[in-house]
């Protein structure tokens, strides 16, 4: 039996690695959709996917090799079958430094390699040129937000400062569960929540931040491609998070200014406007 | 186990068990006994039964997940007549979070630290019993309210607690936030509390009888490897366990006399009356990582231990770098203080503190590839003996790797803004908890339960469902990865209305018949495990020529454990020493020179 079982635990790393690759490497029939969703951000979701890719050749390489070893020892070392006299050792000093360093310093470059993705995404909000007109100098200003996105059980409320770029004030305009933004622009989002902890999680830009009550955050991102993608919540915020979904527009400039316009104008004409009576 | 010959020892029947009993004396011996083998067993039986509603409650996860808002067949039309036999959303953030509670503070917990350190640590140092038995029974017993609070809490309002098993505030803190964040809520966190005293108390006494009641001649780099778990994650229960406590009873301020240690100012939600606030939500998840994940260690370490010494018995050869293994669970013990902010890289957390717990996160990395690397080194060169305890003990390793593996995705900062909160978490930790642990206790169960009945279980059927276990197991939990990638949220009633994740249904369905195979495989398990019981073949002392102390003592062991002063004169792992014809060396049998030595001097 030792063979047997020697086979079976062969089939993990045999299987597992299939498991993986097949959707990444045929994306279309049965598998499509089953990995990375389609990226439309200018940079963070290219550096997030490699440095996924990164780890995933790095673990995978150790995932096979040891999956490897263990079956090869499993069907080498079968006492019914193996004759030899065991190896009667206590372990080997050596050994156990050579396979403490390297994985340690692995370990360390994976950690001190993601720090700048991280900080370019969570921590260097984008800047507009300040008084001197130069953009990276020290009196930048930081850039304001296209809109605030409040979180609330269980819809995305969205407010855009509107013609005079200020919230709350009168010439605001707001939806529910879709923000629109413009292509190939450097967006700022403010996002807050007005009952529990919300997620907002934008599968195609790799960006996902906790809204909490009580706290203000900004978070960035740069789309490239128009079309309409998720906004997801991925906290749970009580019995109805499945159907907190948002939808994220990203327009053509033009349809973008134009979709204001037709908002603003829309909400102006509507006697009803629940939304607003709550401000 | 036809490869290891049964032991040669003659079946010892020393029980407490008596021809006749009065309902007094069975009272004192089997139901509140202060002996640590009974007090073991208790806490195994407990927590089987709960391992059973835990499993229960996770098919109708899966059930949710695969076919969404479709009658549930034979139970649906019982349980949700209201809804025409389908599952509720409130009804699914309850399965989830109540799967959770159940299999982390009524399993996995009491099952290594309860069950097995409680019969093993005594026996494997060589004590009569715990330092303080009254103190043990009272651990136990502290349980029994736990189980009360939480199977009330099924038939509160809500039908159960439904914050998740982390009881995120706010969601956890304003009664009003969910149908079940009422007295479902309120009962949970009582549960909790009382889980954590009773916790406190079984550390306390590990701690107390391993450093004081060790047999002479067992010093502390003789001990088991289990036993070193068992002392460790003691450690770390009784640093951390505080702060649980803590925070659970400043949560059930913050919902019953107005405190606002977790809520803003004007925190509402549902239309509930604005409370006066003041805090902070983030605070919460600090205080409860900073015991939450150290339990993830104190969840793992003890089968780590376990798995240890059934490797080294099976392959009949020491275990490989015994130090660096002690090293390594008490890094991983040290490490795993100083790691919880990375379940909070995307909660609001200062990113610039991300940086550091990423680090640290990584690093913790490092003990758990040493202590893999030792278990291969463990079976390079042995004679591996493929019994249904072994297959267990190397389905932990080879599975470990995949959850260990898997954790290295999440500690990266930036890819854990993608699969923060989807199916690759999810993956992450069934393959440490059910892939790991779970495989661990499986076979610890197998492995000692000649011990704990003085009889074996059946090993063919053992492989039976070690096999279906293992199959179905990867079934489940690997596609998850899968999953994970795409993003694919957990804790979603219904996901598929999200354009990202439309096409996902078929894998979940996959995923879902897995399940329900792996559940049902356990039925092999439990047929094996009570026939076994009763009608499994008898047994001695020794059936699987292993070394350490326990094997010494009489199977089952009598009340005090052994006839006999054991003295220790090696490790516990000198399998195939050149010093004996055996291929094992029994800790207690005195090494040659000094049965030469004694006969020379006439006096010992």
């Amino acid at each position: 039996m030792g063979r047997f079982w020697s086979l079976l635990f062969l089939m993990v790393p045999v299987l597992g690695t299939a498991v993986m690759v097949a959707p990444m490497v045929y994306q279309t029939g049965m598998l499509a959709g089953h990995w990375l969703p389609e990226d439309i951000s200018a940079y963070n979701g290219h550096i997030v996917d490699s440095l996924f890719y990164l780890i995933l050749g790095l673990t995978g390489a150790i995932f096979i090799a040891t999956g490897l070893v263990l079956f090869a020892f499993m069907w080498k070392y079968d006492a019914a079958k193996n004759d030899e006299a065991v190896k009667y050792t206590h372990g080997n000093h050596v050994l156990e430094v050579v396979w403490s360093i390297l994985p340690a310093g692995t370990l360390l470059f994976i950690a001190i390699f993601q720090m700048d993705a991280w900080a370019n995404s969570k921590m260097r909000r984008p800047t507009l040129p300040g008084p001197d007109g130069v953009i990276g100098t020290s009196d930048d200003i930081p850039k304001p937000p296209m809109a605030l996105v409040t979180g609330r059980q269980f819809e995305w409320r969205i407010q855009y400062p509107g013609e005079d770029g200020v919230l709350q004030t009168p010439d605001d305009i707001y939806t529910v569960n879709e923000l629109h933004v413009p292509v190939g622009e450097e967006v700022v989002l403010q996002i807050e929540a007005e009952d529990v902890l919300h997620s907002f999680f934008l599968p195609n830009l790799r960006i996902k931040q906790d809204v909490v009550p009580g706290m203000r955050q900004f978070i960035w991102f740069k789309p490239i491609k128009t079309g309409t993608y998720d906004i997801v919540c991925a906290e749970l915020c009580g019995w109805g998070h499945y159907k907190m979904r948002g939808r994220l527009v990203v327009d053509t400039p033009a349809q973008y200014k134009q979709w204001l316009v037709d908002t603003f104008l829309e909400q102006e004409t509507t006697t009803v406007r629940p939304k607003e009576a709550e401000e | 186990m036809s490869d290891i010959p049964l032991g040669t020892t003659a079946p010892v029947a020393v029980g407490h068990a008596k021809p006749s009993m009065g309902v007094g004396e069975f009272l004192s011996t089997y139901v509140f006994s202060r002996d640590h083998k009974v007090i073991g067993i208790q806490f195994l039986f407990s927590t089987l039964l709960w391992f059973l509603v835990g499993g229960l409650l996770a098919l109708g996860i899966r059930w949710q997940l695969a076919w969404p808002w479709s009658n549930m067949p034979i139970i649906g039309r019982m349980l949700f007549s209201a809804q025409g036999g389908q599952i509720s959303p409130e009804f699914y953030t309850m399965l989830f979070t109540m799967h959770a509670t159940v299999m982390i503070f009524f399993v996995i917990i009491p099952i290594l630290a309860g069950a097995f350190g409680n019969f093993l640590i005594p026996l494997m140092i060589g004590a009569d019993d715990m330092a303080f038995p009254t103190l043990n029974m009272l651990s136990y017993w502290f349980m029994w309210p736990a189980f009360i609070c939480i199977g009330l809490s099924f038939f509160a309002p809500g039908n159960g607690a439904a914050a998740g098993w982390t009881s995120y505030a706010p969601l956890s803190a304003i009664p009003e936030a969910a149908p079940s964040s009422g007295m479902a809520q309120t009962l949970w966190l009582l549960g909790i509390t009382f889980v954590g005293v009773s916790s406190m108390m079984g550390s306390v006494n590990y701690l107390t009888t391993i450093i004081q009641m060790r047999a002479p001649g067992m010093t502390m780099f003789r001990l088991p490897l289990t036993i070193w778990g068992m002392f460790i994650t003691a450690i770390l229960q009784a640093f951390a366990l505080p702060v649980l406590t803590a925070a659970g009873f400043m949560l059930l301020l913050d919902r019953t006399i107005g405190t606002g240690f977790f809520l803003p100012e004007m925190a509402t939600a549902n239309n509930a009356a604005p409370t006066s606030g003041g805090g902070q939500p983030l605070l919460w998840q600090h205080l409860f990582w900073f015991y939450s994940h150290p339990a993830v260690y104190i969840m793992i370490l003890p089968a780590m231990g376990m798995v240890s010494d059934m490797i080294s018995c099976f392959a009949r050869k020491p275990i490989f770098g015994y130090k660096p293994m002690v090293y390594s669970m008490s890094g991983i013990a040290g490490l795993g203080f100083i790691v919880w902010g990375h379940h909070m890289f995307v909660s609001g957390m200062n990113p610039a503190l991300g940086m550091t717990f990423m680090v640290s996160t990584m690093m913790i990395a490092l003990p758990s590839a040493v202590k893999t690397f030792n278990w291969l080194g463990t079976l390079w060169g042995g004679k591996i003996h493929y019994t249904t305890p072994m297959l267990f003990s190397i389905a932990f390793v080879s599975m470990f790797v995949i959850g260990g593996l898997s954790g290295i995705f999440m500690a990266a900062t930036p890819v854990d803004q993608m699969i923060h909160d989807t199916y690759y978490i999810v993956a992450h930790f069934h393959y440490v908890l059910f892939g790991g642990t779970a495989m661990g206790v499986f076979g610890a169960i197998y492995f000692w339960f000649p011990k704990m009945f003085g009889r074996m279980m059946n090993d063919s059927w053992g492989k039976v469902h070690f096999f279906l276990t293992f199959i179905f197991l990867n079934g489940t939990f690997f596609t998850m990865h899968v999953l994970g990638a795409v993003g694919f949220p957990r804790r979603l009633a219904d996901p598929y209305h999200y354009l990202t994740f439309a096409q996902l249904q078929p894998i979940n369905q996959f995923m879902t018949i897995s399940a329900i195979g792996m559940v049902t495989s356990q039925i092999i398990f439990a047929i094996n495990f009570f026939y076994s019981m009763f009608y499994g073949p008898r047994v001695g002392r020794n059936p699987w020529h292993a070394n350490s102390l326990e094997w010494m003592a009489p199977s089952p062991p009598g009340h005090g454990n052994f006839d006999f002063q054991p003295v220790v004169y090696r490790g516990p792992y000198e399998y195939g020493s050149p010093e004996t014809d055996d291929d094992y060396y029994p800790q207690t049998q005195p090494p040659p020179e000094d049965r030469e030595a004694s006969s020379d001097e006439g006096d010992h």
